[in-house]
This record gives C-alpha cells, sequence and structure tokens, in this order.
C-alpha cells in the first residue's frame, strides 16, 4: 500500500479527516459492510456474532463485579451475597455474569459442532480452526477460576480436585501443584491470583478472537453446502443481508438469556455453592459445572489418574489436529450420507458424557461413560481417517448459486437461470 | 425451522444439567408455595409471621448474618416497628474515645445480631453440632424451600431397629435421617399477632416463607422485570423477523 493519506470514499467530512489518517471507517465497510459472504447460510452462523456479544457481556459484567468482590478466604462469600443485596441491580449484573458463563458455553458448542458438521475446519481455514480451539481452551480456564471466585463449597472442592489433577504427572506433579496453589492447599494465595487471571484471560480471549476474525476474513465463510463461492452471484454483502439476519438470532439469544436469568437464575448451578467453603467438610459429591460435565466424564472414565487426565485434555487437544484427521475432500457432512450417521453418533456419545460426567463415578456410569469416551476417540482416530477415503460421497452442486436459485427457481415456476444447467443436489 | 433445530440442540443442553446429590432423604413434598411459582410473589403476611418465628425460635441458633434490621421495611414492617426491633437486640461497637468496646441497641443499619459469637460457640452450646447460618439456606439446599419446610415438620419416631445417636434426633427428610437439630416447633409456640392459629404447619411455612425470601429478596423486582424484557424481545423479535423477511424477499437463498 502507498505512503499517505488514504483515499477515503466516507462523504462525512469529519469521519472522511479521520479515515484518511487511520481507515477505520473504510475497514469497517469493507469487513462488515460489503463483504461477500455466502448467499446460504443457515440459522447456525448466527453463533458466531452471538459468542462477540456473549464475550463482551462478560467482561461488562465482569468490571462491574470486580468493583464490588473481594478476592479474600474470609471476604468473598459475603461480598458476593452484598452484591447481590446491597449494590443497586448488583443481583442482575451477578446473575447475567453468572448465567452468560452457561450461555457462553451453549453459544460456543453450537458454534464448535456446526464447524464439524460443515466441515469448517478444513483447508484453507485449518488455523482459523485451531484458534478457535485456543479460545475455547482460555474459556474453560477462565470458567474454571471464576467459578472458584464466590468461594463456595463447589468452588473450593472444584479447585481441590482440578488442581490436583496436575499431581498425577510423574516427579514433578505434586511440585506443579504446589506453584499452582501458592501454597500447600487451596487457600487465600489461590483465590487471590485465581481472580487476577480470572481478570486477565477474558482480554487475551479478546486478543485470540481477533485473529480469529481476522483469519476468518482471509478465507471467507464457509456455508452449508461447504464449496466455495466462485463469483458475485454465490454471495450477498454483509450488511443489510446478515446484519439483519444476525439480529434475528441475537433477540432469540437474549430471550432464552432473560428466561434463564429472571425466572431461574440458579437452575444450572449447584446448591452446594451457596454453602461458604469449608475445607474440613466434603460434599457428598463434587461435580464441576454443566459444560465441563462430558470432559469430567472421561477424566473418570479411566481407573488411571493419569491416563484419564491425559484422556481428558487429549479429547479437546484433538481438535487441533482434526483438519488433518478428517481425510474427505468433501466438507459439509450434507453430502457425506455415511459420515453423517456417525458424526450424529458422535455428537449423542457428547450428550451422554455430559449425562454420565453429573452421575456418581459407580457403575452403570462408568461403563458408559468408557463406551462413549471410547466411541469419542474411534469417532476422531478412527471413523473420520477411513471414512474419508471409503466413503462415496453424494455429487456436489456446481456451485452455491446453482443450488439455491435451481430448486427454488423449479419451485416458484420462474424462469430458470442460465448458469443453472447442471442438476443442483439439495435446496440449501 | 432451522431456529427450531438449534433452540432444540440448545434446550437439550439444559437437560443435562448435573443430577444433584438426593442423600437417603425422601424428596421433600411440594408444599405449593406462591413464591415457588414461575411469576410468584411472597405472602406479606407469611413473611411477617415467619420473621416472628424466626426471632422468637430460630434465632436462639441461627444466625442470618447477611441481613440487616433495615432490609425488614421491605416485608412491610413500619419504619418505628423496625427500629424497635432493632433496638430490642444489644450489639457491640466500638472502640469509643478510651479505646473500649461497647454494647448499644441495634439500629436499622445493624446486621442481625448473630446467637453466639463464633462457630466454636455454636458448636459448644449445639452438642457439637454447627446451626448453620439461615441466609441463603433455601439456595443452599436443593429445592430449598419445600425441603426446609419438610424438615421442620418431618421429625417423627425412629422406625423400629433405628437407633438414634446421643443427642440426635430422626428426621424424615435430613439426609442421613439423624440430625442434631432437635424439634422446635410444637403447636402455639409462637402467638401471632394477626390472630393466625400456629400450628407447627403453620409456622413452618410461615418462616419457610420469610427464609426463602430472605434468600433472594430481589425475587419480585427481578420477575416483574423479567416479563417487562420478555415482553419487549418479543415485540422486538418480531420487528427483526419482518424487517429480515423483507430484506431478504427479492433475494432467493
Ligand atoms: C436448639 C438450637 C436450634 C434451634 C432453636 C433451631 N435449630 Fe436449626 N439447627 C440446629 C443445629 C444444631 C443444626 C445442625 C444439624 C446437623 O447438622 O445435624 C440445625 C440445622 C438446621 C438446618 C439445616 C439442615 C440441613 O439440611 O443441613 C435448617 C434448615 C434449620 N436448622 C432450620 C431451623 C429453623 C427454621 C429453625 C426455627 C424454626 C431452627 N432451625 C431452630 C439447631 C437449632
Ligand atoms: C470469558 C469471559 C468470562 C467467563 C466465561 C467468566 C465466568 C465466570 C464464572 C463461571 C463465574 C462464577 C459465577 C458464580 O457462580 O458466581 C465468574 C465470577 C466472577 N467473574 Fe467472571 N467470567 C468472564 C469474564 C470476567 C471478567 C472480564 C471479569 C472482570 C473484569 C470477571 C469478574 C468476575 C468476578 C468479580 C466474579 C466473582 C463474582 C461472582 O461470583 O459472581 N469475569 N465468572
Amino acid at each position: 500500500m502507498a505512503i499517505g493519506l488514504h483515499d477515503s470514499q466516507v462523504s462525512n467530512p469529519v469521519l472522511r479527516w479521520i479515515d484518511q489518517r487511520l481507515p477505520v471507517v473504510t475497514m469497517m465497510q469493507k469487513e462488515y459492510g460489503t463483504f461477500p459472504t455466502p448467499r446460504n447460510f443457515n440459522y447456525f452462523w448466527n453463533f458466531g456474532a452471538l459468542a462477540l456479544i456473549n464475550l463482551v457481556i462478560m467482561i461488562a459484567t465482569g468490571i462491574f463485579l470486580a468493583m464490588n468482590y473481594q478476592p479474600h478466604t474470609a471476604h468473598a462469600f459475603d461480598s458476593v451475597e452484598r452484591i447481590m443485596r446491597d449494590v443497586n441491580f448488583g443481583w442482575l449484573i451477578r446473575y447475567v455474569h453468572m448465567n452468560g458463563a452457561s450461555m457462553f458455553f451453549i453459544v460456543v458448542y453450537i458454534h464448535i459442532y456446526r464447524g464439524m458438521y460443515y466441515g469448517s475446519y478444513k483447508k484453507p481455514r485449518e488455523l482459523l480452526w485451531m484458534l478457535g480451539v485456543v479460545i475455547f481452551l482460555l474459556m474453560m480456564a477462565t470458567a474454571f477460576m471464576g467459578y472458584v471466585l464466590p468461594w463456595g463449597q463447589m468452588s473450593f472442592w472444584g479447585a481441590t480436585v482440578i488442581t490436583n489433577l496436575f499431581s498425577a504427572f510423574p516427579i514433578v506433579g505434586p511440585e506443579i501443584v504446589t506453584w499452582l496453589w501458592g501454597g500447600f492447599s487451596v487457600d487465600n494465595p489461590t483465590l487471590n491470583r485465581f481472580f487476577a487471571l480470572h481478570y486477565l484471560l477474558p482480554f487475551v480471549i479478546f486478543g485470540v478472537v481477533f485473529l480469529h476474525v481476522a483469519a476468518l476474513h482471509i478465507t471467507g465463510s464457509n456455508n452449508p453446502l461447504g464449496i466455495e463461492p466462485k463469483g458475485p452471484q454465490d454471495t450477498l454483502p454483509f450488511h443489510p443481508y446478515y446484519t439483519i439476519k444476525d439480529s434475528v438470532g441475537i433477540v432469540a439469544y437474549f430471550a432464552l438469556f432473560a428466561l434463564l436469568v429472571f425466572f431461574m437464575p440458579n437452575y444450572l448451578g449447584h446448591p452446594d455453592n451457596y454453602i461458604p467453603a469449608n475445607p474440613l467438610v466434603t460434599p457428598a459429591h463434587i461435580v464441576p459445572e454443566w459444560y465441563f460435565l462430558p470432559f469430567y466424564a472421561i477424566l473418570r472414565a479411566v481407573p488411571d489418574k493419569l491416563g484419564g487426565v491425559l484422556l481428558m485434555f487429549g479429547s479437546i487437544l484433538v481438535w487441533f489436529v482434526l483438519p488433518w484427521l478428517d481425510t474427505s475432500k468433501v466438507r459439509s457432512m450434507r453430502f457425506r450420507p455415511v459420515a453423517r450417521i456417525f458424526f450424529f453418533l458422535f455428537i449423542v456419545s457428547f450428550f451422554v458424557l455430559m449425562w454420565a460426567g453429573g452421575k456418581p463415578a459407580e457403575q452403570p456410569y462408568v461403563i458408559i461413560s468408557q463406551l462413549a469416551t471410547a466411541y469419542y476417540f474411534l469417532w476422531f482416530l478412527v471413523l473420520l481417517p477411513v471414512l474419508g477415503k471409503l466413503e462415496k460421497p453424494l455429487p456436489l452442486p456446481e456451485s452455491i448459486a446453482a443450488a439455491v436459485l435451481g430448486t427454488k427457481a423449479v419451485l416458484g415456476g420462474g424462469p430458470i437461470p442460465q448458469a443453472v444447467a447442471a442438476k443442483p443436489m439439495e435446496k440449501a | 425451522m432451522r431456529v427450531l433445530k438449534a433452540l432444540a440442540l440448545a434446550a437439550s443442553v439444559f437437560v443435562a444439567t448435573p443430577a444433584l446429590a438426593a442423600g437417603e432423604a425422601p424428596a421433600a413434598p411440594n408444599a405449593g408455595f406462591s413464591f415457588n411459582a414461575l411469576l410468584g410473589t411472597f405472602d406479606r403476611g407469611a413473611q411477617q409471621r415467619g420473621f416472628q418465628v424466626y426471632k422468637e425460635v430460630c434465632s436462639a441458633c441461627h444466625g442470618m448474618r447477611l441481613m440487616s434490621y433495615r432490609n425488614l421495611l421491605d416485608i412491610g414492617l413500619s419504619e418505628s416497628e423496625a427500629r424497635a426491633i432493632a433496638a430490642s437486640f444489644q450489639v457491640t461497637d466500638g472502640p469509643n474515645d478510651e479505646g473500649a468496646m461497647f454494647e448499644r441497641p441495634a439500629r436499622l443499619s445493624d446486621r442481625f445480631r448473630s446467637p453466639f459469637p463464633n462457630d466454636q460457640a455454636a458448636r459448644a452450646g449445639n452438642n457439637g453440632a454447627l446451626p448453620p447460618d439461615l441466609s441463603v439456606i433455601t439456595k443452599a439446599r436443593h429445592d430449598g424451600a419445600n425441603y426446609v419446610r419438610a424438615l421442620l415438620i418431618g421429625y417423627r419416631d425412629p422406625p423400629p431397629g433405628v437407633t438414634v445417636m446421643d443427642g440426635m434426633h430422626y428426621n424424615e427428610y435430613f439426609p442421613g435421617h439423624q440430625i442434631a437439630m432437635p424439634n422446635v416447633l410444637n403447636d402455639g409456640q409462637v402467638t401471632y399477632a394477626d390472630g393466625t392459629n400456629a400450628t407447627v404447619d403453620q409456622m413452618a411455612r410461615d418462616v419457610t416463607t420469610f427464609l426463602a425470601w430472605a434468600a433472594e429478596p430481589e425475587t419480585e423486582r427481578r420477575r416483574q422485570m423479567g416479563v417487562k424484557i420478555l415482553v419487549f424481545l418479543a415485540i422486538l423479535g418480531g420487528l427483526a423477523y419482518a424487517t429480515k423477511r423483507k430484506v431478504w424477499a427479492d433475494v432467493k437463498h
């Protein structure tokens, strides 16, 4: 790009003055205004925007919570209750933050499985996908440490169980745990550092989200057909088409969010976390928040502690290599009749794990967790690589426009556009 | 259709919430509390009677350290009534100019006085068992309000073959059935100012109503705000969807 003032097309003189020196308006116009976007998105493509909004909500409510929260073992529990009782609209801020974490995971799980179903991780979007996995790992760390802050029984015992996992590593394990705790048990130093990190990590997430979006705007979005747009007839400008479609999704998301916050704010939480932390009393069942349950089930499915820890981390780390495990040339499961069946079983295994993770570590839940864990890894490590080679995918449509306009035109009885000579596979 | 699918997926996440530790006790019967309904409110009379039960019975052993006397205004007591109640308790203040702590009558801004100075004293006074602070008790138990009410009316003679340990009492709804808290409610235990007959069941309901409110004092305001916000979102959603249809009307997709 040439050095010198940017050749701005903005008409407002003030904005133009800025845009010539720092072309943010031009950039926004390019990335969110005219940005060519496949014309055939379904509502699953709302979830990225929803995740971004959710992150902003978490940071906004979190900062106001932090103004009144006390990261000290003797005051943390009461300070959260004080926020709920004596801070103006403190109950609202706290319940939005608390349920916001659950909403965040609902949104991000849908976003991730959307990507898996439509093959959004495949070339050329591998790095985009991997940045997403990094965001998910950071989210897990953030949510885990946030849950410790109110210093209830589940906060304390959850922190104890999870940090203790590191002791499974040979030789250095116990050292790591002491280092994480800042002492010889989960105590005030642990709470302090968790608060500092819980405040920091969301901003790190923000940075990675920026990279994630930047990478997206290099490759462009995938779409339900999983074929690349070939020309202008395949795309629409992002605005107004997708700004308005996202708006519809955002309102629906807010409605679900409001239902939780205003009518069942503690439904997704555990009552034990309203009992102040007590190192001398162990709760009958220590369970993490619902969004960690699938991984918790994998952890407990393995009789060996170290094996369980490795498998648990492995169950997410395997996502990093997903672009190379999937050997199929075809992205979207719409055109993979066999893989698609196994994919739905994979989703089922995830929900089974989520359910089993909330049950006590006894039979039959252990064997069920083991079977579901086995299928989870079978899918990634065996089925995906093998099916990509063996399966005969359905023929792909010529182009997005062909698929979209063809069927519609036929249905509507209108003239069939010239470009649509080939038989489209499926309606978008 | 696709929205529905997405919502169904989201909804199924809820079904997968952790099963809560049921313990060995039977589930508490549903007492049909008005405030447990989705849009329910608290019965002011029951709240005030419940406070009386708490003050005259439970507060001998249980504190409510998150509550202040000023909060009583919210259940319909007048300021002078609340002041009088506060003033009937002595709290420690200080140090004064001589550096000494001193006792004075409580004010509206003071927290409820706890019966024991610390947990050790509380245990010493209760056979080694700790009576938990009741400020958030209904949030801290599964199906909290129904559970607390059931607990209070759940004292029975132990079934044959069950020996109750020394200083323990048999309770149908307490996990493990052996509870250190004795049966504290007997018919006519308190005399209600509004003439309500103080049966055990009545007192249990009333004190539970008070405790449920104390645990979530924002409940009524929260639900009212929620209704307004959902109505607003319904309208906004309709408009957004209509706009979306219009924008996309001339585009095949
Ligand atoms: C004589 C002292 C005493 C009085 C009076 C008393 N309690 Fe208790 N309460 C206890 C003790 C001690 C425990 C702890 C029981 C245990 O852990 O075994 C307890 C426990 C409880 C619990 C918790 C049970 C659980 O699930 O852990 C509740 C709820 C409760 N009391 C409510 C009340 C209410 C309401 C009143 C007034 C109507 C009341 N108590 C009066 C001594 C008392
Ligand atoms: C990625 C975004 C975030 C996630 C997923 C997240 C998650 C959580 C969770 C699960 C809790 C426990 C809620 C409860 O049970 O009370 C929590 C508490 C808390 N968070 Fe966050 N959080 C995020 C961002 C932030 C930010 C940016 C801040 C501060 C600037 C913050 C400040 C706090 C504070 C002070 C608490 C303790 C108060 C409370 O427990 O309600 N959070 N967070």
